[in-house]
């Protein structure tokens, strides 16, 4: 193929996957009755609605203490659940990674499991656990600790599978037990990595504690939905600052943590 | 003496050679460790509970789950209301992310160290940590007030998330470019727009679409919760109704399989084009 022959069929191949992309969205604006004008046009009046009305005035500052310890609540909520599914994680990525598995049936379980955890939308859990627990912070925990073990799982055996074949090579070796190969070899390989996926997930945690939170009556994601009921906006406009406030502060900490530490 | 300058460098503890020293990052791992540990026992004891009949519960929930997983069935709706319902959502998450790729596309081209100039690049990350700071589901809500709750609220606030995402990927796949391929371009007169469109692009296009279908697998979920949070349709929004409205996990169950079998298939369909990707 001559370098003319060959730059025309990338540029017919480049056209035909735009044209694809191009009538797979107007099919989709089909399905939804997405109006990709009315979705321009209603960008400027809702930054001009941000600037009016999100203002949190004197009145929503009464509210300051509710939404503090709501807050609270959610950031505790985000680290235990991320703390508390990072230790399972840790197992069930031991046995699911291929360095470190015992056999392969019990790593294609392990996987299977952790894949079925990630992909069942965290709000089927949430509305099936809220029936049985009620409006409590139990469901919200429990909710967020099964999502996140998931993503944990994937994560973690991504994690090992990279860090630290080389070195379980060398100590299978000289003779070292399999527990002394995990706990001397892998975990000393793998912990900054590891440490830098649970700090992620905290950050995650702590916006889908929102979401979770709005279905299961805790935290701030209630308060958010209480006061949007209410079109008390200036206090939602105060709840909506002090989420991006607590969620950058972490991010902050977290990349400083991470920066220390890799 | 003699021996000690022979062990310089080793670090002996009772005549034993020390295989672990204490770096400044080792030290940092084990506070980090030790505080979230303190934190995860004492957090518990922060919270308030309402009355919880535990015993009840974990009863209530086991029976939840096994009505859910055991025995789904369609009661309120349909087998192919709910394949409808999943093709509203991945056309919701698919809106989103097409819009918001174009829109990081661009921003990515001023945020990347080696395009663009400093000032611009850190305006970007700075309005994409704040965007990226509020929750999906508020910036919905916050949409749906002037744009009224429906695809356009949902598609606009997915769509937030996706840019601040995907701008932050693309971004740093086009740092990787060797600066040389660039320095050789502007040398034989190239314009900006000349090297963007014949080296930047070229050179990370096996990036951009990996990075764009793993944002796409991730809103489908997204736009599930919006379904269901906001009322922004899709499938779910029908497992809201069927959970908090109807009481129907025989229902709850069915849906969840269907929604769980098209994410599967969207992870494997990531995985493979991401193998594809790297070993071309």
């Amino acid at each position: 193929m001559t370098t003319r022959n060959f730059l025309r069929m990338k540029k017919w191949k480049m056209t035909g996957i735009i044209m694809l992309l191009l009538v797979i969205t107007y099919g989709s604006s089909m399905v939804t009755n997405f109006n990709i004008w009315q979705g321009v046009k209603s960008v400027p009046g809702t930054i001009t609605w941000i600037m009016t009305n999100l203002i949190p005035d004197a009145e929503a500052m009464a509210n300051l203490p509710k939404v503090l310890s709501r807050l609270w609540e959610t950031i505790v909520l985000s680290v235990i659940a991320s703390t508390t599914a990072a230790v399972f994680a840790f197992f069930f990525a031991i046995f699911g990674s291929k360095t470190t598995q015992l056999n392969r049936p019990l790593a294609f379980c392990t996987r299977l499991i952790a894949s079925i955890f990630r992909n069942i939308p965290v709000v089927a859990w949430a509305l099936v656990l809220v029936i049985s627990f009620g409006h409590n912070v139990v469901t919200g925990y429990f909710a967020l600790f099964i999502s996140t073990f998931g993503t944990l799982v994937r994560m973690f055996v991504e994690t090992i599978d990279e860090a630290s074949a080389d070195g379980v090579e060398a100590l299978n070796a000289t003779g070292a037990t399999y527990f002394q190969m995990v706990f001397k070899g892998v975990l000393p390989d793998t912990m900054p990595q590891m440490l830098s996926w649970l700090f992620y997930m905290i950050e995650t945690n702590i916006r889908s504690a929102t979401l979770i939170g709005l279905l299961t009556g805790t935290g701030i994601g209630y308060l958010f939905d209480l006061h949007y009921k209410r079109l008390d906006y200036g206090t939602l406009g105060l709840i909506t600052l002090s989420i991006i406030v607590i969620v950058i502060a972490i991010e902050f900490t977290s990349n400083k943590v991470r920066r220390m530490i890799l | 003496m003699t021996q000690v300058s022979l062990l310089q460098g080793i670090h002996m503890k009772n005549g034993k050679i020390k295989t672990r020293t204490l770096t400044k990052a080792t030290v940092t791992v084990r506070a980090v460790i030790i505080f979230l540990s303190i934190f995860t026992f004492v957090g518990p004891f922060l919270l308030k509970y309402a009355a919880i009949d535990w015993p009840t519960a974990i009863v209530y929930t086991l029976d939840n789950l096994k009505m859910m997983f055991l025995q789904p069935a369609f009661n309120q709706i349909t087998f192919s209301t709910a394949i409808t319902q999943i093709l509203i959502t991945l056309s919701l998450a698919f809106l989103a992310t097409i819009l918001g790729a174009v829109l990081s596309f661009f921003l990515a081209i001023s945020t990347a160290k080696n395009l663009a100039p400093a000032s611009l690049s850190n305006a970007i990350i700075a309005f994409n940590s704040v965007i990226r700071a509020v929750p999906t589901v508020l910036w919905v809500l916050i949409f749906a007030i002037v744009a009224g709750l429906g695809a356009v609220a949902a598609v606009l606030g997915m769509m937030l998330h996706t840019m601040a995402y995907l701008t932050k990927a693309y971004a740093e796949s086009f740092e990787e470019i060797e600066e040389g391929t660039i320095e050789a371009l502007r040398a034989a007169g190239a314009n900006w727009w000349h090297i963007i469109f014949h080296c930047v692009v070229p050179q990370s296009a096996s990036y951009l679409v990996s990075w764009t279908f793993l944002r796409f697998e991730t809103n489908y979920g997204v736009a599930i919760a919006m379904g269901a949070a906001a009322a922004a349709g899709g499938i779910g929004f029908e497992l809201f109704m069927s959970s908090s409205f109807y009481y129907d996990l025989h229902e709850v169950g069915m849906i969840t399989y269907c929604a769980l079998i098209v994410a599967i298939v969207l992870e494997v369909m990531a995985l493979q084009i991401k193998k594809h990707l790297t070993t071309h």
